[in-house]
């Protein structure tokens, strides 16, 4: 990156921060607004820790133009979160481009002693982000999966009870036994893809 | 919205006072009749809230524990934040009465980019403590008023709150600190989010009112210079059930006496009863000791359960066949033969011989 | 042409500050924040009021009966009267938000309805409206509220986001307990058959089964033979538990998810191989199979109700006394309510270690000990024999369990025993552990599946003082003494940070075990190869 650009950040960088976080805090929804804003501690206000901490870092590799593999554990810690916030997909990610607007905006805010950015550095630096948008809407996927897999895994213990109860691995062979489970249980996952959000249709016998 | 009304109430009750006296030369009521009516409210009112608590019983031991057990001797108990002895619970009592120990908690540094800094929470205890010390000591010197000759201990005290010497009259910094700290309390409320949005009409209120009470007491001391003789001469009149209005005393002591009364009628229907409640509440008066000895609920009454023999019926045949000890000594018939091996092989003697 | 939205705008959900105040913004049901209904058969099972099929999503009909307002009101009555602490806990509250951000699921949700003030508000507005003068008179300038559909089902929903974790309590000055406050508006809204379906199904298993499994006797056995069987290969030593056995000295009553399900077993397989080096006198009970009490997170009476079975059976097995295994809620219910509710145990002697002859003063009434005391003692007057560096593969940290920090202090015997059988032990942050520890986000039954969003978001505060330590210190192993965490943590882990596994104190105590007359040891409890011992020659 050119040296010029470079160093117009670093100076901009605390004015940089600041704006990106406080937009990523707005894009909560009404209820939790103004109460996740906590980034004191680490432990006590952890989700505006988190993300500010994920931002404040993301800045910094950019500038310093680490590799995105470096990048991306940041922006796992960010985006996990909003993963299990009910973003949709695109909400999710957006806010990897509010970063884009506001270093322009930065920029273009500032006086002329610092002579002309470069435009080809500039677009450089624009492309460095949207290959971040596109790296975190991978890592939304993956934390969306991850997030059925366990609700499917859990789900999955529990038919694996039900049967128990029923007493039908009892009787069985070892072999045989853990054939039938996984049966059932590929049964189980798929129904339960089939109906998240819905009332659960495993029957279950009347205890009494 | 919740802050404004309560706002505007304390302006109308200033005025209503000022309108009273002033205009209307209803002194006697402003003086004598509400302040009676004031206490004797006061008084009732709390009894009764008290009682009722006190109606409802505490079915079960339920403190919450702060710390460490008592466990086993060499392990080291926290006898304060998790007593169990009654001298354990008098001190956690005190440690949270006269110290704020729960609120004191939240006053954790941090410790952020190798810096040390205090989290805000450190300030709602600062605040609290030096808000409620500072009312109680304000409170305690008005016994002059009420006493003569004055107790010892309020001069005692007069003389430790106003040690700046400085002004005439002497300025004491209770009242000064209850001011200061009341103000905090109000505006924590306006600018912590989360504070705001769960603050309600009631929250204000009190807080605006207790402002007012302080800042007239200041005005009266400092500014108007309210005639002390005739303020006595009405307060010990009060006391001594012979109440009578001397001339002459400014209407801003009115204002402030109209405005005492109505805390103190204010109090046993509202929030402010945490005074009295803290003393009641089960998660810190108790000990924990629940395991050592039984605590009895006075309304414990029988349920219905599902009993041992209930089960065996279910589980029986399955209970004989994986061999697990049963209590019944009437076998279904195919068992018979199959169990007695059982139970020679596990060698564990179940059944009686009939 | 339609205006293309900017990236920027498309992530503006309607943002607004919450300009309206709480009582006016509805409650909005959110996908993964809540559980199914309970299922008509689980209610019919224990005779609780309501039993239907209904959906729990908001704008289904709830089936709900006709006088449901009236039912609600007289169940505050009732209540009101019966405890003290509703009371006193409706009317003091002074709204200082000490609380607020104490609660993991606000930390981690950001609904302000989530703060434990307002989670109490949402109940004490209805509280001033219908019990109190000033409410009566002022309505809503004095806190009070009508109460409506929605208003019952916020509760509903609001109430089963609160793992009754007490971490609240801790920090109100007036020791205001939210926990206890959703104990009880729980209990109101079983009256109307308001449950979730994971907590209803688990009551009627342990009150018909006796656990919440439920598993058939014949069946917790086979899962014994099962566990042997791995003790036997890891070891070369048969233990052989007996069931139901009378005459026995103790009886153990543990948590039957540890019957179960990995962690869990490992913990169990624990228990086992200790008891059985002791050549402790002790049986298990088919009947009394579980420890934990999902009753109590429906109402005291069904608590009491399945609590019932500990002391029944103890007296039928004629034991001298009780000893109970790794549990979170079981040992809330021990410490808090079970001499009470069941008591007094009067046909049970004090427990005294037959090991040590340590007589258990401060279980002198209930007669019941926690093994991490049993175990404390046992090392205390070196009576196992300790191999510690067979847990060196493991960089270890212990969660505190909410139930067992906040309802009962036992915090420093299981710290003794992980540091007497292990080497790597790290603490995590300060203001994080013990009696501020945050909770698993799964407690109290919110551990379902079809909740997940809302456990992983309770639970991050948790994760995130882990992740802390797992990057600090590279710690590999979370600890904890609660079978819920058992079930709960792994998922808890797998998605925030993965690397980290999840165990009972006893399953690292039998690693490091050394048992009379074992072949050497390779395996751990999970059968995964024991590090080498590296340089032990050397030293
Ligand atoms: S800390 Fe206690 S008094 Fe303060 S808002 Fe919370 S519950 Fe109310
Ligand atoms: S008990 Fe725990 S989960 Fe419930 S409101 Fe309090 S802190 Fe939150």
């Amino acid at each position: 990156m050119e040296t010029k650009l470079k160093d117009t950040l670093r100076e901009k960088k605390p004015a940089i921060l600041k704006r990106w976080f406080d937009v990523i805090m707005e894009t909560y929804p009404t209820e939790a607004a103004g109460f996740l804003k906590g980034t004191k501690n680490r432990f006590t206000s952890p989700v505006g820790y988190t993300i500010y901490e994920g931002i404040d870092g993301l800045i910094d590799g950019l500038i310093r133009e680490v590799p995105f593999e470096e990048l991306s554990p940041l922006l796992d810690s960010i985006i996990k979160i909003r993963a299990v916030q009910k973003f949709s997909p695109s909400q999710a990610v957006a806010f990897i481009f509010h970063l884009k607007r506001i270093v322009n905006e930065e920029l273009q805010n500032m006086s002329d002693a610092h002579g002309v950015i470069d435009a080809a550095a500039l677009s450089e630096f624009g492309s460095k982000i949207d290959t971040l948008a596109l790296i975190s809407f991978d890592i939304y996927m993956e934390s969306r999966e991850k997030v059925y897999e366990l609700k499917a895994s859990e789900a999955r213990k529990r038919a694996f009870r039900l049967l128990q109860r029923e007493s039908q691995l009892y009787e069985m062979q070892e072999k045989e036994r853990s054939d039938f489970v996984i049966t059932n249980l590929l049964r189980e996952e798929n129904q339960l893809y089939g109906m998240q959000g819905q009332d659960p249709n495993i029957e279950t016998t009347n205890l009494k | 919205m919740g802050a404004l009304f309560s706002f505007v109430v304390v302006i109308l009750l200033i005025l209503v006072a000022y309108v009273g006296v002033a205009a209307a030369g209803l002194q006697s009521i402003f003086g004598i009749v509400i302040p009676y009516v004031a206490v004797l409210t006061f008084i009732v009112g709390v009894v009764y809230r008290v009682i009722k608590w006190g109606r409802s019983p505490v079915p079960f031991p339920i403190a919450t524990t702060g710390g460490q057990q008592k466990s086993l001797p060499w392990i080291k108990q926290a006898k304060l934040d998790n007593p169990s002895s009654t001298t354990g619970v008098i001190g956690r009592m005190v440690l949270e009465v006269l110290l704020f120990r729960s609120l004191f908690r939240n006053t954790k540094s941090e410790l952020r980019d190798g810096k040390l800094g205090y989290g805000s929470a450190k300030w709602l205890w600062v605040a609290a403590i030096a808000f409620h010390w500072s009312f109680w000591i304000v409170l305690l010197r008005h016994i002059r008023l009420f006493a003569t000759p004055v107790p010892s201990f309020v001069n005692v005290l007069e003389n430790l709150d106003g040690f700046l010497q400085i002004g005439v009259p002497r300025l004491f910094l209770t009242g000064v600190i209850l001011l200061l700290a009341v103000t905090y309390l109000l505006l924590r409320r306006f600018y912590v989010p989360q504070v705001r949005y769960i603050s309600l009409a009631s929250d204000y209120f009190p807080l605006f009112l207790i402002m007012a009470i302080a800042s007239t007491g200041i005005l009266m001391r400092y500014f108007f210079r309210v005639d002390i003789v005739g303020v006595k001469e009405l307060t010990m009149g009060l006391v001594s059930f012979n109440p009578v209005i001397p001339a002459g005393v400014g209407t801003i002591f009115y204002i402030h006496v109209f405005l005492v009364s109505t805390l103190f009628i204010y109090f046993p229907f509202s929030k402010l009863m945490h005074m009295g409640g803290v003393f009641l509440s089960p998660t810190r008066n108790l000990a924990n000791n629940s395991r050592m000895v039984r605590h009895a609920n006075p309304w414990n009454y029988p349920v219905k359960v599902h009993t041992y023999d209930e089960y065996e019926e279910e589980f029986r045949e399955k209970m004989i066949n994986a061999g697990i000890p049963i209590e019944s000594t009437v076998l279904p018939e195919e068992f018979e033969e199959e169990f007695k091996e059982k139970v020679e092989d596990a060698g564990t003697p179940v059944r009686e011989e009939e | 042409m339609a205006k293309t939205p900017k990236p920027e705008e498309l992530s503006k959900i309607d943002y607004k500050l919450p300009e309206k105040g709480w009582m006016d913004t509805p409650v909005e049901f959110k996908e993964g924040m809540y559980c199914h209904g309970a299922r008509p058969q689980y209610l019919e099972t224990v005779d609780f009021p309501n039993p239907r099929q209904w959906s729990s999503k908001k704008d289904e009909d709830w089936k709900l009966p006709e006088n449901w307002k009236e039912i609600v009101l007289n169940g505050m009555k009732e209540r009101l009267e019966k405890y003290r602490s509703f009371r006193l806990f409706m009317d003091i509250c002074v709204r200082c938000g000490a609380c607020a951000d104490k609660c993991q699921f606000f930390l981690g949700t950001g609904d302000p309805k989530n703060m434990p003030v307002l989670r109490a508000e949402l109940i004490r507005s209805v509280y001033k409206r219908y019990f109190t003068a000033s409410g009566k008179m002022l309505g809503k300038l004095a806190g009070g509220r009508e109460l409506t559909l929605d208003v019952l089902k916020e509760w509903w929903y609001y109430f089963y986001q609160c793992s009754e974790c007490r971490r609240c309590s801790v920090f109100c000055p007036y020791g205001i307990d939210q926990a206890e406050i959703t104990m009880i508006g729980r209990e109101i809204l079983n009256l109307l058959g308001l449950n979730t379906d994971w907590i209803a199904g688990p009551v009627a298993n342990s009150y018909m089964r006796g656990n919440h499994l439920g598993l058939e006797p014949h069946t917790i056995k086979s899962n014994f033979d099962f566990m042997a069987e791995d003790i036997e290969e890891v070891t070369g030593i048969k233990v052989e538990p007996t069931f139901n056995r009378k005459g026995a000295e103790i009886l153990f009553v543990a948590p039957s998810g540890d019957f179960f399900g990995d962690p869990g077993t490992y913990t169990c397989m624990g228990y086992l191989m200790l008891f059985h080096e002791l050549g402790l006198d002790y049986t298990w009970s088919t009947y009394a199979s579980e420890g934990g009490n999902f009753g109590s997170f429906t109402s005291m009476e069904m608590g009491k109700r399945l609590n019932y079975k500990i002391y029944a059976e103890a007296k039928r097995l004629g034991v001298k006394w009780i000893l109970g295994g790794e549990c979170g809620h079981m040992w809330r219910v021990v410490n808090q309510y079970m001499d009470t509710w069941n008591g007094p145990a009067d046909f049970l002697e004090v427990p005294v270690s037959p090991i040590t002859g340590t007589r258990f003063e401060n279980a002198k009434s209930t007669k019941m000990v926690h093994i991490a005391e049993f175990t404390a003692d046992l090392i205390k007057h070196g009576k196992l024999k300790l191999d510690p560096s067979r847990n060196d593969h493991l960089k270890v940290t212990f969660h505190d369990s909410c139930n067992t920090a906040r309802g009962m202090g036992i915090l420093d015997e299981p710290r003794y025993i992980l540091k007497n059988v292990l080497n790597h032990f790290y603490e995590m942050p300060e203001e994080t552990i013990r009696e501020k520890t945050f909770c698993c986000g799964s407690g109290s039954g919110l551990n379902a599946a079809e909740n997940m969003e809302l456990r992983l978001r309770g639970g991050f505060p948790r994760a995130n003082a882990v992740k802390y330590v797992h990057q600090k210190y590279g710690v590999n192993m979370l600890t904890n003494i609660c079978a819920i965490d058992r079930a709960a943590l792994p998922t808890l882990m797998n998605y925030w940070v993965p690397g980290v596994d999840v165990a009972g104190v006893h399953e690292l105590v039998a690693n490091a075990l050394v048992m009379k007359g074992e072949k050497e040891r390779t395996q751990d409890l999970r059968l995964e190869p024991l590090p080498e011992k590296v340089g032990a020659e050397n030293v």
